[in-house]
């Protein structure tokens, strides 16, 4: 429970730091907007020129995009301080200060700093899905509502499990990587298209490896009313954003091993 | 039961290795050297409750690496610690929640918040109970005369005046053990004897346990009567500082001014070091021959207008000492 | 020659320092190939679907070919200004920067020159290794990166390259300059650069936007930071297109600098009066 008052402190505390330029705070979330919106611009550009594809429109790939951003958006929210672990905390020896405090590290650096700037992906992720809603006459019953909620979770577990290991990773090499960049921001994009579009490998890395599918495409396809072109059984599409929490959970592990490396070599 | 215990203490490490050069820096992309470095070799020492312990060394010699062992964000390799019966990087929560650690030049208060605010979050942090947090922090503002600065964002403070914030900040949690590293690094005199007179007072009068690193050897001057001096990770001396000023540099200095030209000197024990127009300085082995004797047997002999007796600086003691142990930086 | 020592060394000291992380750099270059690749996979899906819209356009192999490039040249497309003089800008360094007796713009032009460059030489190599040498190795041929169809696209391209590090280091430098003018340069540089990749090509190549748009899409100053090289290369922009490509890059490089100049002087005659 103090857990949750201390993450509400360091929240009032981050926002009055960004208040204080708050020029630079809209600036950058309207930026982020821009900056997210533009891939479902080329998605556009393409079904323009080219049309559906596999049975494939633009509001479908506009509901998995939307999905994904918003998932994204509240992760990379809570998740700043693992970021620029690398950066901020190993490379500065700012870690030992973590060290040094009485809390656990992960929830100190979920409290490092909560980007109001974030809000501009979350703002797109709405409005494409407001978006797909139009394209297709989506209809939102409450069992669909509750099911977007859950799948949005399961990518927020997802996301901050996959920034979590980026952390992780800096104990090793100090700088953080875009090795994670790859994953998350690469995982959005990929999440943008239905996996049938892929080849089988890639599908299968996205759905075993880190399981982006389970949050991204299998409960949209119960949004959208479609079945799966590849097969995977119904009953199990509502199900798979489970793997994102399974994911986050396997991360919080590797962390704490990163946490004793960099205890028994310091920095 | 000593409050701090260190025994057998041992540590290395592997650093990289950067080849300089274009080249190097190309075949470093593909394989990395390493080379291990002995950090502490075997460290032994314990501290009583409310001691107050000055903690010296050349660069390199361990003293950081002792601390960070001490505060429990370092595994020693071999060796045992224990502070306040707890072993730190085994009990880290409940052993970081008894500790104060303060860095010289460094804050961990937030740089964009104001310092009440920074103090506030961290009493969350360290769940203090808010009442007592209240009149510790007000004692503590008081003592370290923060009341104007308590609104102001920690970036737009001086350097002293973040250093006195920062000591506060440490002690909000009423810890029984500070640690203090280099705490007056780069503050300007005032900023320097109010902290020192601060620690001395919290050392003397709260009974807190103070282990201080420092170059400042004016700090130890002021804090310390018992120094440990580290080099090459081992301890070289473990005493109260006026013994290791005997131990190694027992020499004075004799300065005298006479009323015609200054002659020649020419006793047991005597060095003449500076000769001026009337003026002498002499360096002298108060064993061999104390310091009223030589002034007397001088002035038996000539006129003299002025003379007065000093202890070599404390640099010069230590500059000595890590000299003796070939302990220098290398 | 010893005129350009200072921002020789300059240049140097600034890719020496690039060079040391090799995590980083490998990482790098995982994304890059990640990227490209579910790009290309969309691509062929959106070709396959319907053969007859692409031939109105690139075919599928330059398309796959413009992506792998893009990857390979990312770091000279310029999403920021150079951070350290952003950074200087804010601690105040930046007046260290005046007392040395050389040319500002040229010495910050010159880092930003080699910053791009130096981040861009390792990568655009293991790109190439990966998508011009691996890929039709292992029997990928289709997906891979093509080489250009002559010398003449091959030595045009080069031409064009080289304006796309003096077109790109001329708008850093207008980055600098906003940097300097408005002390938080991040807005302005995510702003700015949410265009650049739009309109460079990097995120979707040209000639895939409407056909409406295409000469306009050609005559804007960011298609030289990539479109158009890209474009020389694969022979999609052949002889006199290729001549005014290279033209519209000299072009706005020429013109960018101008601008950056005249507001240079502007920004700093302002600052030494401040003085302090």
């Amino acid at each position: 429970m103090s857990a949750i008052l201390l993450l509400a402190r360091y929240f009032s505390a981050s926002v009055r730091g960004q208040m204080q330029y708050p020029g630079s705070a809209i600036t950058l979330g309207i930026a982020q907007f821009f900056a997210t919106i533009i891939d479902i611009l080329a998605a556009w550009a393409l079904f323009d020129r080219f049309g559906p594809v596999q049975g494939w429109t633009f509001g479908d790939i506009a509901l998995f995009f939307g999905m994904v951003s918003v998932s994204f958006a509240i992760a990379d929210f809570l998740s700043r301080g693992f970021d620029v672990f690398g950066t901020e905390f190993v490379r500065t020896g700012n870690f030992d200060r973590v060290l040094l405090r009485p809390r656990s590290a992960a929830l100190q650096l979920i409290g490092h700093e909560f980007r109001l700037s974030r809000i501009g992906r979350l703002a797109q992720g709405i409005v494409v899905i407001a978006l797909s809603t139009a394209a297709l006459s989506l209809e939102w019953p409450p069992e669909h509502v509750v099911l977007a909620a859950w799948t949005i979770a399961g990518g927020v577990a997802l996301f901050m499990g996959l920034m979590v290991l980026q952390a992780t990773l800096a104990f090793w090499t100090v700088e953080s990587l875009e090795v994670m960049n790859l994953l998350t921001y690469g995982g959005v994009q990929a999440a943008q298209f239905p996996l049938s579009i892929y080849a089988g490998w890639f599908r299968n890395f996205l759905i075993f490896v880190v399981p982006i599918g389970c949050v991204a495409y299998f409960p949209v396809l119960v949004l959208l009313g479609k079945s799966d072109p590849l097969g995977a059984p119904a009953w199990l599409l509502p199900l798979t954003p489970a793997a994102g929490f399974v994911f986050f959970g396997a991360a919080l592990l590797a962390w704490r091993f990163g946490v004793a490396k960099y205890t028994s070599t310091g920095s | 039961m000593p409050q701090i215990l260190v025994q057998d203490l041992a540590k290395t490490y592997r650093v990289a290795e950067r080849e300089p050069g274009l080249l190097g820096a190309a075949r470093g992309l593909v394989r990395r050297r390493t080379r291990t470095v002995e950090a502490l070799r075997d460290v032994s020492f314990s501290l009583e409750r409310g001691e107050l312990l000055g903690f010296i060394g050349p660069n390199g010699a361990g003293k950081s690496t002792t601390i960070k062992i001490l505060s429990g964000i370092l595994r020693p390799d071999s060796g045992r610690v224990e502070v306040g019966g707890l072993v730190p990087y085994a009990d880290r929560i409940a052993h970081v929640s008894r500790i104060g650690v303060v860095f010289g030049q460094r804050t961990q208060l937030w740089w964009d918040l104001p310092v009440i605010d920074g103090f506030d979050l961290l009493r969350d942090i360290y769940r203090v109970d808010p009442v007592r947090y209240a009149r510790t922090r007000d004692e503590l503002v008081s003592l370290l005369r923060l009341s104007t600065l308590l609104d102001q964002p920690v970036r737009q403070l001086s350097l002293g005046q973040r250093m006195r914030a920062e000591i506060a900040a440490a002690l909000l949690h009423e810890p029984d053990v500070l640690f203090l590293d280099e705490p007056t690094i780069g503050l300007d005199a005032p900023s320097k004897l109010a902290v020192r007179e601060f620690v001395k007072r919290l050392n003397r009068e709260r009974g807190v346990t103070v282990l201080l690193t420092t170059h400042d050897m004016h700090d130890i001057e002021a804090l310390a009567e018992r120094v440990i001096v580290i080099g090459h990770g081992q301890v070289l001396a473990d005493s109260p500082f006026e013994q290791l000023r005997n131990d190694v540099l027992r020499e004075r200095r004799l300065f005298i001014d006479f009323a015609d030209d200054a002659p020649h000197i020419d006793l047991p024990g005597v060095e003449v070091r500076a000769r001026g127009g009337r003026s002498l300085e002499l360096a002298f082995d108060p064993s061999i021959v104390p310091a009223p004797r030589l002034i007397a047997a001088i002035t038996a002999d000539y006129a003299v207008d002025d003379v007065h007796v000093e202890q070599p600086a404390i640099e010069e003691v230590i500059a000595r000492f890590y000299d003796l142990h070939g302990a220098a930086e290398a | 020659m010893t005129i350009a020592r200072p921002y020789a060394a300059a240049f140097a000291a600034r890719f020496m320092l690039l060079l040391q992380y090799r995590a980083a750099a490998l990482a790098g270059f995982a994304t890059q190939c990640w990227w490209g690749g579910i790009k290309v996979m969309v691509y062929a899906a959106f070709y396959a679907a319907a053969p007859a819209a692409a031939s109105t356009s690139l075919s599928l192999s330059q398309t796959i070919t413009y992506t792998w490039v893009a990857q390979a040249l990312f770091a000279l497309v310029p999403w920021t200004g150079d951070p350290e003089i952003g950074q200087a800008v804010r601690t105040g360094a930046v007046g260290y920067d005046r007392l040395r007796p050389v040319d500002t713009y040229g010495w910050w032009y010159a880092r930003a020159a080699a910053w791009m460059t130096a981040k861009v030489v390792p990568r655009a190599a293991l790109m190439l290794a990966f998508a011009g040498v691996l890929l039709p190795l292992i029997g990928l041929e289709t997906w891979s990166w093509r080489p250009p169809p002559d010398v003449a696209q091959a030595s045009l391209f080069a031409v064009s390259a080289v304006l796309l590090v003096a077109l790109s280091s001329a708008w850093v430098m207008l980055l600098n300059l906003a940097a300097v003018r408005f002390l938080d340069e991040r807005g302005v540089n995510a702003l700015t650069a949410s265009l650049i990749i739009v309109f460079s090509g990097n995120l979707l190549p040209l000639p895939l936007f409407p056909n409406w748009m295409q000469t306009f899409l050609f005559v804007q100053p960011f298609a030289g930071m990539l479109d158009i090289p890209v474009r020389i290369y694969s022979g999609d922009l052949v002889g006199e297109r290729a001549l005014a490509g290279l033209a519209l890059q000299a072009g706005w490089t020429g013109f960018f600098i101008l601008v950056g100049r005249i507001w240079m002087e502007r920004l700093m005659g302002r600052l030494q009066m401040q003085g302090g």
